[in-house]
């Protein structure tokens, strides 16, 4: 492994697993955490306007007798459809909710071992307390005004500190992660792009001299693939310039710049991984050693 | 320009193929189900990860293409999620709950357990003293909308149609349900307060333990007091046990922020909620039957005797339930 950091990444942070590799996962925002809440806030709203309907439908059906009998369906169902919501989702196959899961994000225990069905029972207990008490609290004050607006402050003071306390942690950790110790990270699925060395390891319209291809070092590399996979005319024209200024190379008649970057780009990226089976990583332009 | 390929182009073409093949597994898992794979598919998982894994090194070692090691970085890590996730199914998880996590949980706590119930008691025992000796102090004590016009100026008639208010319901189960969300109300409160270092959890339990002596010593004033006994034992044992409870579990998490002992604080902290989180969970269960009991079966049931003998029932069950020493099976995480 080489021990020179090329550019780490905004919120990334070690994930040593039990085989004692670093995975370098990327820690989901304070902004994508809320999204994520409010999609499953929306679906569970949702639901229970359907199961609101459905109680209505029932209490209409059995006359007045039956309202209390509804009542207290409406009101269990409610209670598991807040809680089972979370819990079930984040024991299934794909450790988090909907929610989570349409912003790529998942729960991991913090520690790098296995994610148990405590952690998960424990960050939604807690979520009860950040969330739904206060947000009752505030309902039943507003609705009935027999509560003080003492406690009415208390409760706003309360979600307040619960709601921001994510925003006052390095690792975005709700009471409940804390409670738990897990964390919520990044999992997008992502594809296996094509090798761009493959494409022109044998156009053999260019030879690049030594000194032409130490021109640049690795974080030069990884600029140009970016460039290269974007596929952008304009930007390729200004970068494929640049590059030719820089090492001297004359403009053929017919050769473009597309063909022109990816040859560099292979030539550039056999010098440079040849020097890492030597042990050396030249990191930049700059960098002589 | 060389025309054989980089070490990095054999080496992804030599191991592409169990990459892809890791990652239709956990795509098919994501998308439908884990019983969606043959037996040999679900065994192939690890070791293709581990496979994976050391694609990784090798790859952070030899390989300049980005495409190449972020590829790997989150099939490793997805792969990971999954090899390290969840295991049990949440049927299973339900059923172990019941059986062994949440008494475990709950003797666990018996230190803590002590220590709320004495502060229950305490403040149980002086509120009714107090009262006792002069009834002005049940205003003091008593908040305004949890006596429900039960004060000392009713008559003793009344406070007796209170208790035995079954068929004039309006009154009485409005003031239950009130009475159950404010003690769960109360319990999570308790729970959570513990995170502010105890001190929170301390007032709430002595305080509630204050409200329920005033409670009771107004109807023993009036000669009240084996009905009003038989009126709070049909739920009050559940509830009254879940409240204290919850109150150790706050304890138990107040305790491990302050002494944390030879570990880190996040982790002893970690591991404190885990074991108080399983309490709490049983706590909601525990209000949830109190809720039951006291919303339909003290309507329905009407003898003091009765009432009494549910009561003291609930005691022995849950008693036997969390304490009764399991032997046999051994712990198996």
């Amino acid at each position: 492994m080489s021990a020179v950091e090329i550019n780490p990444r905004e919120g990334e942070r070690p994930l040593i697993t039990p085989e004692g590799i670093d995975l370098k996962v990327r820690i989901a925002s304070a902004g994508e955490r809320a999204s994520a809440f409010m999609i499953d806030a929306a679906l569970i709203v949702g639901a229970l306007i359907v199961l609101s309907l459905l109680s209505l439908g029932g209490a209409i059906l059995t006359k007045a007798r039956g309202v209390e009998f509804v009542a207290v369906i409406w009101l269990l169902g409610a209670f598991l459809l807040r809680n089972a919501w979370f819990i079930v989702f984040e024991l299934g196959p794909y450790a988090a909710t909907p929610g989570k899961r349409a912003l790529g994000l998942r729960v991991a225990a913090r520690n790098g071992g296995r994610l148990t069905a405590e952690a998960v029972f424990a960050r939604n207990a807690m979520r009860e307390l950040e969330v739904f008490l206060p947000l009752s609290f505030l309902f039943s004050g507003g609705a009935q005004g027999d509560v003080s607006s003492w406690t009415w402050l208390l409760g706003v003071t309360w979600s307040g500190i619960f709601v921001l306390f994510p925003l006052f942690n390095r690792d975005r950790l709700r009471p409940g992660d804390l409670i738990a110790g897990t964390w919520v990270v990044h999992a997008p699925r992502r594809a296996l792009l094509r090798d761009l060395a493959a494409d022109s390891a044998v156009d053999s319209d260019f030879t690049f001299s030594r000194i032409q291809v130490e021109a640049y070092g690795v974080k030069e590399l990884h600029v140009l693939e970016d460039v290269l996979r974007q596929n952008d005319r304009r930007v390729m024209r200004a970068v494929a310039d640049r590059i030719r200024a820089k090492i001297g190379w004359v403009e053929g008649p017919d050769e473009s710049d597309a063909r022109f970057l990816s040859a560099y780009y292979a030539a550039l990226r056999g010098r440079l991984e040849s020097g890492l089976l030597f042990g050396k990583r030249k990191r930049d332009k700059f960098d002589r050693s | 320009m060389a025309t054989s390929p980089l070490k990095s182009q054999s080496f992804r073409a030599e191991r592409e193929w169990d990459w892809r093949r890791l990652d239709g597994l956990l795509t098919r898992v994501q998308e439908k189900s884990v019983a969606s794979l043959t037996d040999e598919e679900l065994v192939s998982i690890p070791v293709l990860y581990r496979s994976t894994l050391s694609s990784l090194s090798v790859a952070r070692a030899i390989s300049l293409d980005q495409g190449v090691t972020a590829y790997l970085e989150s099939l490793s890590l997805r792969a990971y999620l999954f090899v390290y996730g969840v295991r049990s199914t949440p049927a299973e998880r339900i059923g172990r709950f019941f059986a062994r996590d949440w008494p475990a949980a709950v003797r666990g706590l018996w230190r803590e357990t002590l220590v709320s119930a004495a502060l229950f008691a305490l403040g149980a025992v002086v509120a009714f003293l107090l009262v006792r000796h002069d009834a002005a102090w049940y205003y003091a004590v008593m908040p305004g909308e949890m006596a429900g016009g039960r004060d000392p100026s009713s008559s003793t008639a009344e406070l007796r149609n209170t208790l035995y208010g079954g068929n004039g319901k309006d009154g009485l189960s409005a003031f239950a349900a009130f009475l159950f969300t404010h003690n769960a109300g109360i319990s999570i409160l308790a729970f959570a307060l513990g995170f502010a270092l105890c001190l929170p959890t301390v007032f709430l339990l002595v305080y509630n333990g204050v409200s329920f002596g005033a409670f009771v010593a107004l109807f023993v004033s009036r000669q009240l007091g084996v009905e009003v006994g038989g009126w709070l034992i049909i739920h009050g044992v559940t509830e009254i046990l879940a409240c204290i409870l919850a109150g150790a579990a706050g304890f138990r998490i107040g305790w491990s922020v302050i002494f944390p002992g030879d570990r880190a604080r996040q982790e002893a902290v970690a591991d404190a909620g885990g074991l108080a989180a399983t309490a709490m969970v049983g706590v909601v269960i525990m209000l949830g039957f109190a809720g039951l009991l006291e919303g339909f079966g003290r309507q329905l049931i009407e003898a003091d005797a009765v009432r009494y003998a549910i009561g003291l029932a609930t005691a022995v069950m849950w008693g036997l339930y969390f304490y009764l020493p399991r032997g046999g099976r051994r712990e198996r995480r």
